[in-house]
């Protein structure tokens, strides 16, 4: 796909984003936001899936490990043709198959993990990667992870263990778009140095500017670097893109927008 | 299981044990079933498995939520895993990864909780877990299993494997304790074993404590008091109709376990008579404290996890309730 493309995707992955949290009246505006272009570049170019089949063997994992952002991967989920656009204004109702945070139990089609307990999700996608060694399987791993997130212990616990068992199938992806519900992120609890950190636990660190769909893609095609280690990308987003009122604004992380300034922002998505 | 015999000690053998040997005959079956440790591999027998199948063990280090999670994403991924540790810690360290990414995706794991109870011993409070049946048996689709010697364990461990396809915990223990329940005997999940019968009085136990559960039923037939004697291997989900059939039967129920008072086996079996059949019932088990350190006979007796407590609490209870 072509990268002009891809921003296209972005668009519409923002467009459903902005509608699904107006119409749910809750949710988490800003991360999901951010993440468009990632998962655009993820789901229409990286990831080797069959949406029509979403239980294919050979797919490739997606685990989403922050579920609070869960709009954009059901915006991306919906726009790859696992179920109908339509669907993603049911986010989180009763009885609804698009949970507040994704419910594997809920049925929709391309979820892989039930998850939203910060800092597991890193875990198990260690384990579908050993799975997929141990059963000399070629799918990949790939599992999403806020910035914030980093802070709890387990991450490091998984990091560690990921390259013990030389786990090169696996990339993780931070979005470091520096902000969590408190504050600034180095003013609730500072995570750097990242990147020696992760090469202290044994990792191979890439950097992308996680709003240029070429270099996201590009970065996302070099792993791994070196057989054996395990990658992690840090995208540098902007929490709440595509948005200029609530960009990089904390307030904005776990909100909706207002639903009458809704088609206005939505205009400004495409136009600027 | 057969009510009319008497059950005999074919020999002390540690839970454990059991567990380890049973983990490796379901791993000779099975090559999906893979065993995830936590340093303490010895320890918890897990070593059977390991080298048997050295290819089919992962080590993941002092890091119990790293390898509860892990275990979700092998589940996710086609393999049974199989994550063995001190149920301290393969509980306690990990409910948070065990609510969410093993419940709630509801995959098919099977968490060892090893050293399970006071009878640890020395090691003192902080390795002798008396929480852990609580905290599993709240989690929705968790399976939870505390069999009653090594021979049940060994059992447990292949129906967990075999029988069951979702979340299960098995619980045992560290001490030799008496094995006296026929080896091979499949242990089906959820029905609870009447191992004596009785009119008077039913006391229903969990893990160790049937032994002394049946100890306490047979002294007490020779002042011709008749105590039922049943086993709850399965505490979640537990066999309601041996419970109301009990209830109704003897209109009394004394319970033993080797676990804090409140939200163990004493309080499913209490859930299952207030509901439906209510009688008395006197839960025995460690009285919201923690243990202490000491050798696993001295501080059973201590906190009154021992027959004669238990022949002493229905005592007590006959009396009471006519």
């Amino acid at each position: 796909m072509s990268v002009r493309d891809l921003e296209k995707q972005s668009m519409r992955i923002r467009e459903w984003v902005l509608r699904s949290i107006a119409e749910a009246g809750s949710g988490h505006t800003g991360g999901s936001l951010g993440l468009a272009d990632v998962f655009a570049v993820l789901y229409f170019q990286i990831l080797r899936h069959r949406p029509e089949d979403p239980s294919w063997a050979h797919r490739d994992r997606l685990v989403l490990s922050i579920g609070h952002v869960a709009p954009v991967l059901y915006a991306s989920l919906a726009l790859s043709g696992y179920f109908p656009e339509e669907e993603l204004l049911t986010l989180r109702k009763l009885g609804s198959r698009l949970q507040g945070h994704p419910g594997r139990d809920h049925g929709l089609p391309g979820v892989e993990l039930s998850a939203g307990s910060l800092g597991q999700g890193l875990s198990v996608s260690v384990g579908m990667a050993l799975s997929a060694k141990h059963l000399n399987t070629d799918w990949r791993g790939y599992s999403i992870h806020g910035d914030g997130e980093l802070q709890e212990g387990a991450i490091w616990e998984a990091a560690m263990s990921a390259a013990h068992h030389k786990l090169d199938n696996l990339v993780a992806i931070v979005d470091r778009n520096h902000v969590q519900i408190d504050g600034y992120t180095k003013e609730v609890m500072e995570i750097e140095p990242l990147e020696d950190k992760f090469r202290a636990f044994g990792w191979e660190v890439l950097h992308c500017d996680g709003h240029d769909h070429a270099h996201i893609r590009s970065t996302l095609q070099n792993a791994p670097i070196t057989p054996g280690v395990p990658t992690v990308v840090i995208a540098k987003t902007n929490m709440g893109k595509g948005v200029p009122h609530i960009e990089n604004d904390y307030r904005w992380h776990g909100k909706p927008l207002p639903k009458k300034e809704l088609e206005s922002f939505i205009n400004a998505l495409y136009h600027g | 299981m057969d009510s009319n015999k008497q059950y005999h000690n074919l020999g002390d053998k540690p839970t454990r044990l059991g567990f380890g040997q049973g983990l490796k005959e379901a791993g000779q079956r099975n090559p999906r079933v893979v065993a995830l440790g936590a340093d303490i591999t010895g320890s918890v027998n897990v070593n059977l498995f390991k080298e048997e199948f050295p290819g089919r063990f992962f080590s993941l280090g002092i890091a119990e939520q790293n390898a509860a999670a892990v275990c979700a994403g092998m589940a996710l991924s086609g393999l049974i895993p199989v994550f063995t540790t001190y149920a301290a810690f393969s509980v306690m360290r990990t409910a948070d990864q065990m609510r969410v990414s093993i419940c709630y995706n509801n995959v098919h794991t099977i968490i060892g909780g090893a050293h399970a109870g006071i009878s640890v011993g020395p090691d003192g409070a902080t390795h002798q877990a008396l929480e852990d049946i609580a905290v599993t048996r709240s989690l929705p689709n968790m399976t939870v299993l505390s069999p009653c010697d090594a021979n049940q364990t060994h059992q447990a461990v292949i129906a967990a494997i075999e029988k069951i396809n979702g979340p299960v915990y098995i619980r045992f223990g560290r001490e030799a304790a008496p094995n006296f329940t026929p080896e091979n005997t499949p242990l089906v999940p959820g029905k609870g074993q009447c191992l004596k019968e009785g009119e008077d009085i039913t006391i229903i136990a969990t893990g160790h404590m049937v032994w002394h559960a049946l100890q306490a039923a047979y002294t007490l037939e020779k002042d011709n008091i008749n105590a039922r004697v049943i086993n709850i291997h399965t505490i979640k989900p537990i066999d309601k109709e041996i419970i109301i059939r009990a209830a109704r039967e003897t209109k009394k129920i004394v319970t033993a376990e080797e676990h804090q008072v409140t939200g163990g086996l004493g309080a499913a079996v209490t859930e299952v008579s207030a509901q439906n059949y209510p009688v008395p019932v006197k839960i025995t088990g460690m009285p919201d404290c923690f243990g202490e350190s000491g050798e696993p006979k001295e501080l059973m007796n201590k906190y009154g996890l021992s027959s004669q407590n238990l022949e002493k609490q229905c005592r007590i209870m006959m009396e009471q309730t006519p």
